[in-house]
């Protein structure tokens, strides 16, 4: 089953992809932060490496992941996504750490 | 008439100035990729219009960029870097084992003969080559696995390879250098390496005539003598005669021998410059006046050249990728500062201006002389 996910991206990336403040992407289930940045980067190739390490597919230390007011970074990368995000109603947020200028 | 472009990365983007000839007026082009760190910018010497820039973040890690029009567009091509097996340790700051671990690309190489052939020089220290116009990155890692790897250790900007040099004679030979390892050549392409140290003292290793262990700033060659180098080491500057098999200190008369740059005149082989550092706990010019040093005699006997520089209340540094020559008749000498002035002479360093004083730290200047 595919999926309609709404994605925020931090200022640089959304610069990078050439996109705007928020993006949709389809994205097969289950909708976990891993299928979700798979779909992203197959549709953005040159956000790989950017987000998550190209070898160990680890969150980069500086990035977080935000969703329906919770911090999702700490997550296992295959759980589920709040089923606010699977349906579309929330965005996922990717979250630039504040860590100066 | 002849244009030059100045290729100018910087702590917060890159920038481009443009001159004719004269080297009067110029056009500053920029912020590109503002807000990255940009670690260097160099464009193909057989394509001007092609040119590669590392761009990076803490945030975001590292991409390159190249543009196919002389930097007014650019595409982000690879930023995969995987080192080749397992990669291993080197020494810490303290001497203990630490992991070797892609932090960025410090330098961008373009090949002599091919656009689409490109080196990078990345820290943790070592060398990846592309073949496809930065698409894929394979590591050289005869290099990093000579066989005394695991112990370099990072300086204090870290375990960068900053420095590669192709010798235009000599396809097949490369020299690199890196901080805190040292020199290193290689004959065969890339396949096998040794470290080419032979002369160089550093009182701040154990041994301080060790093979390896060197705390190289840079190293410049003129291409019609290729088998001269010239090397700003972390103190002394010193220079070889045979292609890195032994170097001998040519400080001479420099107030202070420690510094980051040094370069070699477009048309005197024996001419090269330097910028004087006060020392390595204090990284600024002596008494806050910016002077570049010349020597004609290929080292020892230098000149200060102060015309056109701050000569009180200057503390800015001179980073080791921050000084450029061009190519025309009358050689132009370029430099930035960590203040974020970039300087130009367009008399070989008699005299200097300002071609922009305000930009972000400079971290690297590369210059093209384009017909």
């Amino acid at each position: 089953m595919t999926h309609t996910i709404r994605l925020q991206l931090p200022y640089h990336l959304r610069n990078l992809a050439k996109v705007g403040s928020e993006i949709t992407l389809e994205v097969e289930a289950p909708i976990t932060q891993r299928s979700v940045l798979d779909a992203l980067e197959a549709r953005y190739p040159m956000l790989q490496g950017t987000i998550r390490d190209h070898v160990t597919q680890q969150r980069r230390a500086f990035l977080r992941f935000f969703a329906c007011q919770e911090d999702l970074s700490h997550e296992s990368p295959d759980a589920p996504l709040p089923e606010a995000v699977a349906s579309g109603k929330e965005p996922l947020l990717i979250i630039g750490a504040i860590a100066g200028g | 008439m002849s244009t030059v472009r100045v290729l100018v990365g910087t702590r917060k983007g890159a920038f481009i100035l443009t001159s004719d000839g004269k080297r009067e007026n110029w056009d500053i082009a920029g912020p590109f990729f503002a807000g990255f760190e940009m670690y260097h910018l160099k464009g193909s010497p057989t394509d001007p219009n092609r040119i590669y820039a590392s761009q990076c973040s803490g945030w975001f890690g590292q991409l390159i960029q190249r543009s196919s029009d002389g930097g007014k567009t650019w595409e982000p091509v690879g930023n995969k870097f995987a080192y080749d097996g397992v990669p291993g340790t080197h020494q810490w700051y303290d001497g203990t084992p630490h992991p070797w671990e892609f932090k960025r690309v410090w330098h961008l190489e373009p090949s002599l003969t091919d656009p689409d052939s490109v080196y990078a020089g990345i820290e943790d220290a070592a060398l990846f080559h592309s073949g496809d116009g930065g698409q894929n990155w394979t590591e050289l890692s005869g290099l990093r696995g000579h066989g005394s790897g695991s112990s370099w250790t990072p300086g204090a900007g870290g375990m960068g390879l900053h420095t590669i040099i192709l010798d235009p004679s000599n396809l097949k030979r490369i020299y690199i250098a890196i901080s805190a390892a040292g020199a290193f050549r290689t004959d065969d392409g890339g396949v096998t390496w040794k470290p080419t140290n032979k002369g160089l003292r550093s009182e701040y290793i154990p041994d301080p005539a060790a093979e390896v262990g060197h705390c190289v700033h840079h190293m410049a060659m003129h291409k019609d003598r290729p088998g001269v180098l010239f090397m700003q080491k972390h103190w002394d500057v010193l220079r070889t005669d045979d292609a890195g098999e032994n170097w001998r200190e040519v400080s001479g008369n420099l107030p202070t021998d420690f510094g980051f740059v040094i370069d070699v005149h477009a048309h005197e082989p024996e001419t090269i410059y330097v910028v004087p550092i006060k020392s390595d706990s204090e990284h600024f010019p002596i008494d806050g006046k910016l002077q570049v040093y010349r020597s004609r005699s290929g080292g020892n006997e230098w000149e200060a050249l102060t015309k056109g520089l701050p000569q009180k209340n200057c503390y800015v540094n001179v980073l080791r990728d921050a000084m450029a020559v061009d190519s025309l008749d009358q050689c132009g000498i370029y430099f930035g500062t960590t203040g974020g002035q970039v300087y130009a002479s367009s008399d070989a360093g008699d005299s200097w201006n300002p071609i922009v004083r305000d930009l972000p730290g400079v971290l690297s200047v590369e210059v093209q002389t384009l017909p």
